[in-house]
């Protein structure tokens, strides 16, 4: 436990009392920490052990024949396209926005900041139907888009805008904050030493945020993999072609099919794990770099 | 644009900072085509109703309901976890004790599991037969399928919110603050209650906000956990769902308009806290 | 117009993008067609669809894929309605099939004349699943309304398999008090008042019942209640069988509109066929579905059918009237389903 010499050991009295007074007693402590681990366990390290025990349920070799099943290998692979399609476009885009806020001062920013933020509070449900209104039999693009075989909704094009949508705001809303804080003064420097407008973002300021830029990409990622409600509004849920990794375990939940239904969660749980697990060795690794701009 | 006279109105301030108009162009594009046509396309959707049927379909006893239920558990979520994220993140920040690590590292999993996998956990976990619905089911508590289960989803879904927001401001308090309060004869007490906390506002309101509307939307963590009894413990969320399956696009349009709204407010919401507690405080989250 | 000319670079944008896919090696064969279907078939359209496959591959020499996508009932007709490129549809409900016809045009309205059977090639009923030796005596479905039951069944505005469950419940309270509609509503209503929790699917009421223990009774289909038998272990549950029941009709139709943009009317339409030929009504009713030809199946499977007295969607003005009428919005079932109110 902490070893603040600055705490005395505990009987209640004045003394302690201002001696106590940039720390709290070591009772109040425990409790905290008591409280603290308490909630983390119940809800957040419960959930992702009752995962692994489930799918381990029959053993590691059942296990593995599951997740050696074409639909399930077929979902894996759906996902991981998607992503692969999804990341880069949001990283191209939240570097601009990130550039164009955190560098300039301009008319309406905190309009533009707000409306990159909505997918983040939209249901999920929502961003899947409004591609539903916009592309949708009933639509105003839906005839046009019918009468020219054009597949959009139930397809990957479909699945990959819904997932687009969601993770829109991940990558700029890490970079934002990081490169306000950091401000111009690198870059200004580097220009008037006489480096053009594309040298001074790659060798000036992608290596001041390349830490935060990535981690940016790691969330928006692990999200993108992980998208369920807005992906099976419009994925049409055909088996081996359209179910991502998050639908393929809904359908083998419902297929009473409860250990390939978690060992696929497995997986995804396995993803968010790594994910955390590197973000928290970068932020070990280059804590310094980090820590002045540290928002998550 | 060149920065001659002051007075004049200006679209943004000067800068020998290159790319405003390539990073503005992309950003605005992109927004335009993945944000803002197709959210334009709901509303466009909902006007068409015409507001009378807009209005009848937005007041039906079942979406108010439904409205009712998604955020009344939100809320509740939220206070939980402004409540015990301001603990985290303090015993966090302050405290050293082992696996302190990996405890930091986990507030973040929400974040990263995908909500169906949570949702399913989480009602195993809470079923009456299940690790900890079994516990309970002898005292009389049921939580699954019903709207406390909502509000455990919720809190799941919510953590990181509050932690990560707090969580850097806590760093940035200076501790001289705390000494001089204790200098002044303050106690332990007086000095969170009266010095630290006021501080800790914004960021925990901006927590709280967040947390809030993430919980409002909540879908697939929810829908597992929930028992979707109509008027009882079913979502809003839900209901557009429902209304989609019942081929009753007018009202599923309804729906999602209203929650827009909301949400868009809220963001507007969290906005402005964020530019007062600059203002007030000289830092934001 | 701004708007549809970026719509449309996007569309370009994704489309060289979705024909990457076929690209990364996704087994496409020289036919493939897609089958849209509700919860509780999966295992039967495994069965069935192997089996088609081989027998398309003899006659023809062709290779065909079917695809498969499960889901509500209700659910699966919206996406079709919306633009899934179904060729087959085989759901719970006619009134789902009328919906896709009337909203995309894409199937005719008299297309239940064109298959045998009202377009129903093999019929199911609604039976009680239990928990092991019947602790709370449930026989038939007046025991339903007894104070300390609970009834687990699906939502009828969002699953077909309720609705019919709803009907059933309506045709034995009418018979057993004289055909009294007003007494069938009135138990009908406290019926529903002993459901506690309302999943929106048949598969997820089975999953709330079995997996997650709740409830006394669940009311499902009964091929769905003997394949959780036989999923979930015998040793805890039991199949009760009512006195009275409904004669449920899950129907299949061509989507017209979308066989020939694709060009697979021939194949499509041998699939349907094949549901009624003597291997397809075998395979129904190895998956515990009725089949209309009960020679042809495995004796072993047909004696698993109980006996039950069937009533008929005919009794309640086909589903063209009974839809509105009962499930429609305000309908019967909104005025007397208000919990918490």
């Amino acid at each position: 436990m902490a070893h603040d010499s600055s705490d005395p050991i505990g009987h209640h009295g004045n003394s302690e009392m201002v001696a106590s007074a940039t720390s709290e007693s070591r009772m109040a402590r425990y409790v905290l920490i008591g409280l603290a681990l308490c909630f983390v366990g119940l809800f957040v390290l419960m959930p992702l052990a009752a995962v692994f025990t489930e799918a381990m349920r029959n053993g590691a070799g059942e296990f593995l024949t599951v997740l050696g099943d074409p639909e399930t290998f077929a979902a894996i692979r759906l996902t991981l396209l998607v992503a692969v399609i999804a990341v880069p476009l949001n990283l191209v885009f939240g570097v601009a926005a990130a550039w164009a806020i955190a560098k300039f001062e301009f008319k309406g920013k905190a309009f533009l900041t707000t409306l990159i933020d909505l997918p983040f509070s939209v249901s999920p449900v929502i961003s899947g139907l409004v591609f539903i209104l916009l592309f949708g039999s009933h639509s105003l693009l839906g005839p046009w888009l019918q009468s020219h075989g054009i597949q959009i909704l139930f397809a990957v094009p479909g699945i990959v805008l819904a997932t687009v949508f969601v993770t829109f705001p991940f990558v700029a809303r890490e970079l934002i904050p990081l490169m306000q804080e950091q401000g111009t003064s690198d870059e200004e420097a580097a220009l008037s030493l006489g480096a053009s407008g594309w040298q001074t973002f790659w060798y000036v300021t992608l290596p001041n945020i390349k830490w935060g830029l990535l981690y940016g990409v790691l969330l928006c990622n692990a999200r993108a993999m992980g998208e369920f409600g807005a992906v099976s509004v419009v994925s049409g849920h055909i088996r081996g072609l359209t179910n991502t990794m998050p639908l393929q375990v809904e359908i083998l939940y419902n297929e009473y099919n409860f250990v390939a239904a978690f060992a696929v969660a497995t997986l995804l749980a396995l993803l968010a794990l790594v994910t955390l697990v590197l973000k928290s060795l970068l932020e070990m690794k280059f804590s310094e770099q980090i820590a002045a701009s540290r928002r998550h | 644009m060149t920065a001659s006279t002051r007075k004049r109105w200006q679209f943004r301030q000067p800068s020998v900072i290159p790319g405003f108009g390539l990073a503005l162009g992309v950003t605005l594009s992109w927004l335009i085509l993945i944000i803002l046509i197709p959210l334009s396309g709901l509303l466009w959707r909902s006007s068409a109703l015409g507001w009378e049927t807009f209005w009848a379909m937005a007041t039906d006893q079942r979406t108010l309901n439904a409205l009712r239920i998604s955020f009344g558990t939100a809320f509740a979520a939220a206070l939980v976890n402004v409540v015990f994220g301001v603990i985290l993140a303090w015993v966090l920040v302050r405290y050293r004790f082992p696996g302190k690590r990996i405890i930091d590292a986990m507030v973040d999993l929400p974040f990263a599991l995908p909500t169906a996998v949570a949702g399913i956990a989480l009602t195993t976990l809470y079923a009456p037969n299940g690790w900890i619905g079994s516990l309970l089911t002898p005292l009389g508590i049921k939580i699954a399928f019903t709207p406390i289960g909502i509000v455990i989803a919720l809190v799941f879904v919510g953590l990181p919110f509050v932690v990560r927001t707090v969580q850097p401001i806590m760093e940035e308090i200076d501790k001289e603050v705390e000494e001089a309060a204790a200098t002044l004869g303050a106690n332990r007490f007086q000095t969170i209650s009266r010095v630290l906390l006021p501080g800790l506002t914004p960021a925990v309101l901006t927590g709280f906000a967040l947390a809030f509307a993430r919980g409002v939307g909540e879908y697939g963590s929810v829908i597992f956990i929930a028992g979707n009894l109509p008027y009882v413990s079913e979502i809003a969320p839900l209901l557009i769902v429902i209304r989609l399956e019942e081929f009753n696009y007018p009202a599923a349009t309804a729906i999602a308009a209203v929650m827009l709204v909301i949400s868009f407010a809220m963001l507007l919401v969290i906005n402005m806290i964020q530019a007062w507690s600059r203002r007030r405080y000289g830092y934001g989250t | 117009m701004r708007s549809k000319r970026l719509t449309r670079l996007i569309t370009v944008a994704l489309l060289a993008s979705s024909s990457q896919v076929g690209g990364l090696g996704f087994a496409f064969a020289d036919t493939t067609i897609l089958n849209v279907s509700y919860d509780p078939t999966r295992e039967l359209y495994k069965d069935f669809n192997a089996a088609f496959a081989e027998k398309w591959k003899t006659d023809t020499g062709e290779t065909v894929t079917i695809q498969t996508s499960h889901g509500g009932s209700g659910k699966q007709a919206r996406s079709v309605i919306d633009g899934l490129a179904a060729d087959v549809v085989t759901l719970a409900l006619e009134a789902d099939i009328d919906a896709i016809a009337r909203d995309t045009g894409k199937i005719p309205a008299d297309w239940k004349g064109r298959l045998d059977n009202n377009s129903a090639p093999y019929t199911s009923t609604i039976v009680f699943l239990v928990r092991k030796g019947n602790p709370k005596g449930v026989k038939d479905w007046g025991d339903l309304v007894k104070d300390d039951i609970q009834v687990i069944t699906p939502n009828p505005k969002t699953s077909g398999g309720a609705r019919w469950n709803f009907l059933a419940a309506w045709a034995w309270a009418r018979q057993a008090n004289g055909g009294d509609d007003a007494k069938a509503q009135e138990y009908v209503a406290r019926l529903f008042k002993n459901v506690p929790v309302l999943d929106t699917g048949a598969r997820g009421a089975t999953t709330t019942f079995v997996q997650r223990g709740l409830g006394d009774v669940l009311l499902a289909w009964e091929n769905e209640a003997y394949l959780s038998l036989e999923e979930l272990g015998p040793d805890r549950f039991e199949i009760v069988t009512p006195s009275v029941s409904i004669k449920a009709e899950p129907p299949v139709a061509l989507v017209d509109g979308n066989v020939d943009t694709k060009g697979t009317r021939q194949v499509a339409e041998a699939y349907l066929q094949y549901l009624y030929s003597d291997v397809g009504q075998k395979i129904a009713a190895k998956h515990y579905y009725r089949p209309f030809k009960t020679e042809v199946a495995d004796p072993k499977d047909i004696a698993r059918f109980a006996d039950v007295k069937l009533s008929t969607i005919d009794e309640f003005g086909g589903w063209k009237e009974a839809q509105p009428k009962f499930f429609g919005d305000g309908g019967l079932f909104d005025q007397i389903y208000k919990p918490g109110q």
